[in-house]
């Protein structure tokens, strides 16, 4: 390319800094959620560089249902907290833990509800964050492809359609009561093949679990799960075996299937993807609990 | 999901690099599901392989179900989310579809066609840098495609694809796809469109939209697909004039003062002498910062941040501009806007506006007229209701520096926040009126000056009428070139004179010699012409002359204001009627073959509508009638008025 144009990566970039800038500028106390996927492996980078040299002006909030892969933590503290520094808070529903709601126990929905949407909205409640950033995507899935940058969010923190906001330019309007906050999405415009080129062509560090290795896994309900630790309980004549195998997306290992899979580096994963013919959220249990449960999980405040 | 490829199994590291280089183009899909829309937007994501197969899977199970295309995939199902919505109460809503080859990245903005969401289309409109607008090929031109196209031209989209569709439902006859394209060319004539493209498509069959159809090969033209990967969009970006709005400053340490921003328009490179704006003080640009290390060189749209050699106290809001092109700095000014709330826009009321980073409050002082979407028409208004346009005057409590909309998209768009509900009430596009611009359009201009008073005139009207036996009036004869408009007006300029009456001629060569000769010959050139036209004749009636006006005027609306500047009962109006193929034959200027080559833009007749008068007050078909039978008529007419006694 010649001349003063930009490859629609660099514009993307270019698109979600200005978003992050001006919620940093607008907002008095805003929050980036952390998931440790490769989302928000790409929105933190935009982050780094939106306040070059300085460190982004606001935390990183993970909420942490405890039973995410021992991968993910290791790579929250040892990259994110020691290497890059960065302000991270750890949110955890202790009331959810100390009830004993597990995956197992409560089922999917009942457990991402308390564990993740409830903590989440423990964790802005309590630190009064007015702005949250979030790595979801319009491509995702189809009720997505209306959501807005700034998605206004009432001080249930609940999202009401009829009261989204049009959209005109990059004027975004960021007009709050108190009390009241929005929920941002700087990458709203990507795809899954942006994100992936943009971690390649950053080399954007992202956790092990996205590549291929020998990892123990059993194969429940058609889909493969990771044993990532004695708490599974196995069912009877489960047997864990090793399978070269790795995720697509990351959550709860017991929620997150695996796909068995030879790729070991980035270009092989987005080969794969180019190559695969089903759509990403098929590694996600939680959307089949019921039909439309992302719009209803929205409503109640999960993304 | 199959981008369909050879490299991607082959050399998945080529098939990067390609894909790496990808430029980003935003669309807008505007038309009704009647039109096909989804259908196309469908096909558009099936055929470019961005489908996977358990989305095709389940949108072949509500075929059956729901869809419209019997054993076929209903297409559309991809991305009609309507009902749904509906259901949802979501009243303002564009869905944004994503798909991608190897050449670029597309964004499609897609909002319903209905009237009731204009404000949908606007929202999508303004993002986009290029338009499709679907017309029925059995229904042609309808009054919503003349919407769609207004509102894309208002929200300053320079590109439109007018794709003519179900080309399959009238043969794919050639004649048909003609028809529509020579009638949506002479309507669009009036809006300032820099490219308009035809393609005559099938969406459900698949013609023209990424393969070429073997149903038409009369089309010599590109496909769909082909255009959106190659149409130059990259000239659209304004790059001349630095206009640089400081979003957030960065002070990590007592030595570092970084402005962060994105660049709106224009190329900056350090050492570039800049004026910060409103304080006007100046500097110079020392770095430009990214994480990757400092630019020599950085240009819209990039975000970057800013040093500066002198020690500015500069705070989002400002903006860092060329000292070679300030924009205005200025509270007042007049814009088109659109109104996005159920409330109606109340003239006085305080909204905040938002334009570029910065945030202030203003009011609309004044409406000065409502366009009415369909008929393109201007109406007097005292407010502007949901999906309402108009022009308006506002006045800001601090002033911000702007552009013209046209010429910049970020610095002349702003919305207004209802200050108790926090909403997005209405969005802004600033029309600048600059001495010699071009594109003004001044029938509404209110006079620079707010002083001045009507002083009355010691010698009355009557007094006037007494004296030269006449009563004053504005003769506008409007024909087509070659109508013999001219020729008529000195001859009976010539018998009025004969007969003791006072008189002159006003026509294109004597305005354009002087009074007009800035002008040119775009739709609002011509336009302001005639108005500049109206108020000599005013001037000259107002002297107690009669005004003998020879003047194509081709259109109704300038028409109807010439009435109004020179006042009803003094307008007499004159149809020269001979049609187009005589006028072709006396053109000794060899014009309409000027206008053939597009060597002569907006031609009327031939690239630009004529609209004869609904009614006038005399039509002479100067085809079958000599010149002196022609100065009988008009002096029986006048004399029959009393015009003349």
């Amino acid at each position: 390319m010649t001349g003063y144009n930009l490859t629609h990566l660099k514009q993307l970039e270019a698109e979600s800094i200005f978003i992050i800038r001006e919620v940093a500028a607008e907002f008095e106390r805003p929050v980036m959620m952390y998931s440790i996927g490769k989302d928000s492996a790409v929105m933190l980078q935009l982050a780094i560089k939106a306040f070059h040299p300085a460190k982004p002006p606001f935390p990183l909030l993970h909420v942490d249902t405890t039973w995410k892969f021992r991968d993910m933590i290791r790579f929250r503290d040892e990259y994110i907290r020691d290497e890059l520094g960065l302000d991270l808070i750890v949110h955890t529903n202790e009331e959810g833990k100390r009830n004993g709601v597990t995956p197992f126990t409560h089922g999917s929905k009942k457990y991402t509800d308390i564990m993740k949407t409830v903590a989440l909205k423990q964790a802005l409640s309590k630190h009064r964050f007015d702005a949250a950033f979030g790595g979801a995507r319009r491509d995702e899935e189809k009720s997505r492809a209306k959501e807005r940058v700034y998605s206004f969010r009432d001080r249930n923190h609940t999202w009401e359609p009829k009261n989204q906001r049009p959209e005109l330019w990059n004027l975004y309007n960021g007009a709050i009561n108190e009390g009241e906050s929005i929920r941002v999405f700087p990458l709203s415009n990507w795809t899954e093949l942006d994100v992936w080129q943009y971690i390649h062509l950053e080399k954007i560090p992202i956790v092990p679990l996205y590549f291929a290795a020998n990892r123990p896994v059993v194969k429940r309900n058609g889909t493969l799960i990771m044993v990532d630790d004695d708490r599974m309980e196995l069912e009877e004549g489960e047997q864990p075996e090793m399978k070269m195998v790795r995720f697509r997306t990351l959550g709860c290992y017991p929620l997150s299937g695996a796909e068995e899979s030879t790729a070991t580096t980035l270009p092989e994963i987005i080969q794969e993807m180019l190559l695969t013919k089903y759509s990403e959220r098929q590694g996600r249990l939680i959307d089949y609990d019921q039909s439309g449960s992302m719009e209803a999980k929205k409503r109640e405040g999960y993304f | 999901m199959s981008h369909q490829s050879e490299l991607i199994s082959t050399d998945i590291n080529a098939y990067l690099a390609q894909h790496e280089r990808k430029e980003l183009l935003r669309l807008l899909t505007c038309g009704s599901v009647d039109d096909g829309k989804s259908t196309l937007i469908g096909r558009l994501l099936h055929d470019s392989k961005m489908i996977y197969e358990d989305q095709l899977e389940s949108i072949k199970a509500d075929s059956v179900k729901s869809g419209t295309t019997g054993d076929d995939v209903d297409l559309a199902l991809l991305v009609d989310g309507l009902q749904a919505e509906r259901e949802q109460g979501i009243t303002i809503d564009v869905a944004y579809r994503y798909f991608s080859t190897s050449r670029r990245k597309f964004i499609i903005a897609d909002t319903p066609g209905h009237e009731q969401y204009t404000r949908n289309m606007v929202t999508g409109a303004s993002t986009c840098d290029l338009a499709i607008i679907l017309i029925d090929a059995r229904h042609g031109v309808v009054t919503q495609t003349k919407r769609h196209s207004f509102i894309a031209a208002l929200l300053g989209i320079k590109h439109i694809l007018v794709a003519v569709n179900k080309m399959d439902l009238v043969d794919y006859r050639e004649d048909v796809f003609d028809a529509i394209r020579n009638d949506y060319r002479s309507f669009s004539a009036n809006l300032s469109i820099k490219d308009v493209q035809y393609l005559p498509i099938s969406a459900l069959r698949g013609d023209n939209v990424v393969d070429a159809s073997v149903n038409m090969p009369w089309f010599r033209g590109s496909t769909l697909m082909h255009y959106l990967e190659n149409v130059h969009i990259a000239a659209d970006r304004n790059l001349t004039e630095l206009r640089f709005p400081v979003q957030y400053v960065n002070r990590p340490t007592h030595d570092f003062r970084g402005y962060c921003g994105t660049i709106a328009s224009g190329i900056i490179h350090p050492g570039d002498e800049i004026t910060v704006l409103p304080s006007r003080t100046p500097s110079k640009i020392k770095s430009i910062v990214t994480s990757e290390g400092e630019l020599d060189e950085a240009f819209a749209p990039m975000a970057v941040t800013l040093t500066l050699t002198d020690e500015v106290d500069a705070s989002r809001g400002d903006m860092i501009v060329g000292t070679d092109s300030l924009p205005k700095t200025d509270q007042k000014f007049e814009a088109m806007v659109v109104w996005m709330a159920e409330e109606p826009m109340v003239p006085g009321k305080q909204y905040v506006v938002k334009h570029t980073t910065k945030k202030t409050f203003g009011s609309v002082s004044t409406l000065l007229y409502r366009v009415d979407v369909n008929s393109l028409e201007r109406q007097a208004a005292p407010t502007l209701s949901l999906n309402e346009i108009g022009r308006c005057k506002l006045t800001l409590t601090q002033p911000i520096m702007h552009d013209d909309y046209q010429r910049n998209r970020s610095t002349g768009a702003f919305i207004l926040i209802d200050r108790i509900t926090n909403g997005t009430v209405g969005a802004g596009m600033i029309v600048e009126q600059r001495a010699g611009d071009s594109r003004a359009d001044h029938w509404d201009t209110e006079p620079a000056s707010d002083k001045l008073a009507t002083s009355a005139s010691f010698v009355t009207p009557d007094e006037r009428a007494a004296r030269y036996g006449q009563k004053a009036v504005t003769v506008l004869l409007t024909g087509l070139t070659g109508a013999g408009k001219t020729t008529t007006a000195y001859a009976l300029e010539r018998r009025l004179f004969e007969l003791g009456r006072a008189c002159t001629v006003l026509d294109g060569q004597n305005m354009r010699k002087g009074i007009s000769k800035d002008l040119g010959f775009s739709a609002d050139e011509r336009s302001e012409n005639l108005r500049r036209s109206a108020e000599v004749a005013k001037l000259i009636n107002d002297a107690g002359l009669i005004a003998i006006c020879a003047f194509v005027a081709p259109n109704k609306l300038a028409r109807r204001r010439a009435r109004e500047v020179i006042g009803n009962e003094r307008f007499v109006v004159i149809h020269l009627s001979a049609p187009i193929e005589v006028c072709r034959q006396r053109d000794q200027e060899g014009l309409y073959a000027l206008a053939d080559s597009g060597q002569v833009a907006n031609f009327p007749g031939v690239s630009y509508p004529y609209e004869a008068p609904e009614k006038p007050n005399l039509v002479l078909p100067t085809h079958e009638i000599s010149v002196s039978e022609a100065v009988d008529r008009i002096v029986a007419f006048l004399d029959k008025r009393e015009i003349i006694a």
